[in-house]
């Protein structure tokens, strides 16, 4: 049944501007685009659940339409939701642990380089793709030994010291796959004057959502919420994530996707660069050393959608020397663990390939990007290095050398 | 002037002309059926689409009620792609006197309706967007009828049974020798030519325009047409018939049907010289909206889609004149027996639940006067489309088509979507792409469905039907009808215009809202980009 108090697709007006806007759509003949597979088989499933159309896999779940939506029609979450809601549920082992990231991150930090060479091996990847339908092509992240938290653990007590805080919601990335940016975050606030504080937390929920599971992600959003809210009560400090995909989740998937209240701390949630360009604005600025690099710039969808590049922008902006080419604003094609799943590997690389020529049209020294997919995407498909805007902002701060 | 001859000649293509046509042809009688525009363009195609279990009439027309729970059996053994089998629900607002629950049960006891008297926990179950104030439940078998697929599916197979049907077709008169009728004067709408039809009997199934051709053969039948109007909500709010438990009044019902849900229905007596007009009334679309409200709270955060109204054919032979009390029972005159003219039946009242059972009381003293021994089996064989006794799944003929296409598809034509989809990819390109019609499926009803224009084809289809009432298919149509060699270029472009004034006589009424910003949009692409505007009607030169 549906809910009537949640109806965006009834505003639809047909202009099909986001079937214009899919990225998916763009490649894939068999994808109808996101009005056919949003609002317009809404009405039909409502109607009848046995008429969900197979091809809502190849949704990606960028949310590139729900920029383009003149009628704020939620087409993406319309899309997701018709996933988990309609379609027969079946345990799929590749989804199950594609979507759970900290389950499979604990498992593999503990045996880093085993995995990491265990995943490289050609042999390994023929075997994913065969039992498992995961793309062979498709090259892993490589996990790091132990987790980002025992390291926090350590710091601990000089982070206590700080008058000032934030608590950061660190998101699986930086626990398993890349202590290097959270390191460089503590650095980063701490030289800011900025103490760092961590809270329990779990997986935001995003490829738990991707995969159909919204009941687990619901579980994830509504044990984050409680332990922001737990922690913001007492500190009244504010929560910062270098997980663009993370913040939208925390922000806007929460109440709007998952149903889950974040209405008490919906302002405490900051992606990192906007809460350090509100930082900069009030001043004073910190002395910046040049960081003389040519950078291509590729926002991703998600910060796009809850309007988050121009705080990315603005910061890079106070750094003398850096050069940004803004790449055109287009999908990597990865898409999270999209670009993972063997029928969606070829979609997600022919998404890309647009962005993969202007970066190279633009010959930079470096990429620069908020969402950790894409930077695997793009450090895959091209030979830049790419990095988070906060790597370049500590290498000007002088917390971090290339 | 051409002439034709036959045994039987029909008047009207509604849903009692086609039961009749249909009946006829059964029987082995030659026959041909007139209809001046469409079939199911009249009161059938403007209605709730209700598939009646009685209980509605079960308090204060026990007569009527038995004949809707045994028509609704019927139905939904023989026209299983037009029914859908939704149950019902009859709810006490808060406000009533749950007294009148108590004379339904007794009146659904009385005349043999499956009814059961549930908690209102388990109607909220059933329909949780009920409102959940409600004092009493009870479900009943009530269900849902597409008119336009059934008339279309009788007609689909007179044809196959060998019976001739000329849609746009107008009957100007009676052709009178002595003291019968022997045949009618006809005028093909789409070029003006007339013809003659000469025949044993003339049938009368013409509903509320059914006093005109009366007059034509010099007798009297009065009418007290009631106009009904009705709104039509986005998307199906409900997934079962709703209605209010107490004496039917205005806006008391809320019926899905197939995409949509429907708020029914106004009562208002009009003068017989008005019956072409239709216009729905601001305060008849306030009634329904606010009744609708009182059964699912939501509906007015819903977008609705239009508004229309029909004309009840209600006669009274008792002298009652008020629309809600005249019997909706049959109405089935021998004008040899009644007013001496010999050769000519009329069937008119009852309600679209009652066609195939009026067709049969027709075709019985049809067949008496033209000594023909052949009973009627319109009450055993399904309907085309229905074949199979029971539900077949839906076929998945190759990989490339998707359940929503295919599925919509087997809702609308049942098992003759066999004939629809091909492997050439253009049978399941979508042309409609709200209620996901197909370049094929218009192939299909272009060749089988007697459809002249694309208002024909809305009605065979769904077509134009979907929140953007023609936004995106229309033009798509207008191609088709060309490239198929049905329409030249000109035809094509009137057709089209034709069809969007059609579409907007619907929308205007309820000219708020999404409803408002989508005809801005169209409008915008038509007139803006298209100008269509400029197109000169029928009868100006181009």
């Amino acid at each position: 049944m549906i809910n009537l108090e949640n109806i965006s697709f009834d505003h639809c007006i047909k202009c099909t501007v986001c079937t214009i806007y899919c990225p998916v759509a763009r490649v894939n003949p068999i994808y109808p685009g996101p009005k056919q597979s949003g609002p317009d088989t809404e009405r039909l499933r409502i109607k009848n659940p046995d008429l969900l159309d197979e091809s809502l896999k190849y949704c990606s779940n960028c949310k590139r339409c729900e920029i383009a939506c003149p009628s704020d029609v939620r087409i993406a979450d319309i899309i997701q939701t018709a996933k988990w809601k309609y379609s027969p549920k079946r345990f799929k082992i590749r989804d199950f642990l594609l979507s759970h990231t900290d389950l499979m991150g604990t498992l593999s930090t503990s045996a880093a380089p085993v995995v990491n060479r265990i995943t490289g091996l050609s042999l390994t990847k023929s075997a994913m793709e065969a039992f498992l339908n995961i793309s062979s092509k498709r090259r892993f992240p490589a996990y790091e030994p132990g987790t980002f938290r025992r390291w926090y653990g350590r710091m601990k007590s000089e982070q206590e010291a700080f008058s000032e805080k934030v608590i950061y919601y660190h998101g699986c990335y930086v626990n398993y796959n890349d202590h290097e940016l959270g390191k460089t975050v503590v650095r980063t606030l701490n030289k800011l004057g900025v103490g760092v504080t961590l809270i329990p937390e779990k997986c935001c929920g995003v490829p738990l959502i991707a995969n159909a599971d919204l009941p687990g992600a619901r579980k994830n959003a509504r044990y984050n919420i409680q332990s922001i809210e737990t922690a913001v009560e007492k500190t009244h400090c504010s929560v910062v994530s270098t997980s663009s995909s993370c913040t939208f989740a925390l922000k806007h998937e929460y109440p709007g996707l998952l149903e889950i209240d974040n209405s008490a701390v919906f302002n405490k949630i900051h992606y990192i660069t906007a809460y350090l360009s509100r930082l900069f604005a009030q001043g004073p600025v910190p002395e910046l050393q040049p960081v003389n690099l040519t950078a291509a710039y590729h926002a991703p969808c998600h910060l796009e959608r809850m309007g988050g590049v121009i705080h990315t922008l603005d910061l890079l902006s106070n750094i003398p020397g850096l050069k940004i080419v803004l790449m055109h604003s287009e999908c990597c094609g990865i898409s999270g663990t999209y670009g993972f799943k063997k029928e969606c590997y070829d979609i997600a690389q022919d998404v890309g390939e647009e962005l993969f020529k202007r970066i190279a049209d633009a010959a930079p020294d470096i990429v620069i990007t908020d969402c950790e997919t894409c930077k695997w995407q793009i450090e895959m498909s091209t030979p830049f290095r790419t990095v988070h805007p906060i790597m370049i902002l500590a290498q000007s701060l002088g917390v971090y050398t290339f | 002037m051409k002439r034709m001859e036959t045994d039987v000649v029909v008047v009207g293509g509604g849903a009692t002309g086609t039961g009749v046509i249909r009946d006829c042809a059964l029987r082995g009688m030659a026959c041909v059926m007139i209809e001046k525009n469409d079939l199911a363009s009249g009161t059938t195609g403007r209605n709730h689409g209700l598939l009646h279990s009685g209980a509605r009439y079960a308090v204060n027309d026990p007569e009527s009620a038995a004949e809707c729970i045994s028509e609704n059996r019927i139905l939904k053994r023989i026209a299983r792609h037009c029914v859908e089998d939704t149950g019902g629900l009859f709810v006490t607002l808060p406000d009533d006197d749950t007294e009148y629950h108590k004379r339904l049960v007794k009146g659904c006891r009385a005349v043999g309706i499956d009814y059961e008297e549930i908690d209102v926990s388990a109607a909220l179950k059933i329909e949780p967007n009920l409102n959940s104030g409600v004092l009493t439940a009870m479900k009943v078998p009530d269900g849902t009828i597409d008119p336009f697929r059934l008339a279309a599916s009788n007609v689909l197979d007179a044809k196959e049974h060998g019976a001739e049907i000329r849609t746009h077709t107008e009957m100007v008169r009676c052709i009178i020798s002595g003291d019968r009728v022997v045949g009618v004067l006809c005028r093909d709408n789409l070029n003006g030519e007339l013809f003659e039809i000469y025949s044993k009997i003339v049938i009368n199934a013409s509903g509320v325009w059914g006093r005109r051709i009366c007059e034509t053969a010099g007798v009297p039948l009065t009418m007290y047409p009631s106009k009904g109007s009705l709104v039509i909500i986005d998307y199906r709010v409900n997934n079962v018939v709703i209605n209010c438990c107490r004496k039917p009044f205005d806006g008391d019902i809320i019926v899905p049907g197939d995409t949509v849900s429907l708020i029914g229905t106004t009562s208002k007596k009009i003068d017989y010289d008005r019956i072409e007009e239709l216009d729905v009334d601001d305060d008849e679309i306030e009634v329904l909206l606010a009744g609708g409200e009182k059964l699912i709270p939501n509906v007015s955060r819903t977008r609705v889609l239009r508004a229309y109204s029909g004309v009840r054919p209600l006669v009274s032979r008792s002298g009652d004149v008020d629309g809600r009390d005249i019997t909706r029972g049959i109405v089935l005159i021998d004008h040899e027996a009644e007013n001496g003219v010999k050769g000519f039946i009329t069937v008119t009242g009852g309600k679209l639940m009652t066609y195939r059972l009026m067709a049969e009381w027709a075709v019985d003293l049809a067949c008496e006067k033209l000594r023909v021994d052949v009973p009627c089996t319109t009450h055993e064989r399904p309907l085309p489309g229905s074949e199979t006794p029971s539900n077949r799944p839906v076929p998945h003929y190759f990989d490339g088509i998707s359940k929503s296409v295919l599925g919509s598809a087997h809702y609308r034509h049942g098992e003759r979507m066999d004939h629809i989809f091909s492997k050439d990819k253009k049978s399941y390109g979508l042309v409609c792409e709200c209620e996901m019609v197909t370049a094929g499926e218009v192939e299909y009803a272009l060749k089988n469905l007697c459809v002249k224009d694309m208002i024909d084809l809305r009605r065979r289809t769904r077509l134009g039907m979907g929140p953007c009432q023609g936004e995106l298919c229309s033009y798509r149509t207008a191609g088709l009808f060309n490239d198929l060699g049905a329409a030249d270029e000109q035809t094509a472009i009137r057709m089209l215009k034709d069809f969007f004034e059609e579409r907007w006589k619907g929308v205007k009424p309820v000219l708020w809202g999404d409803t408002l910003r989508e005809i801005e949009f169209t409008y915008w692409i038509y007139q803006g980009l298209f100008g269509l505007g400029g197109v000169p009607d029928e009868d100006e030169p181009i």
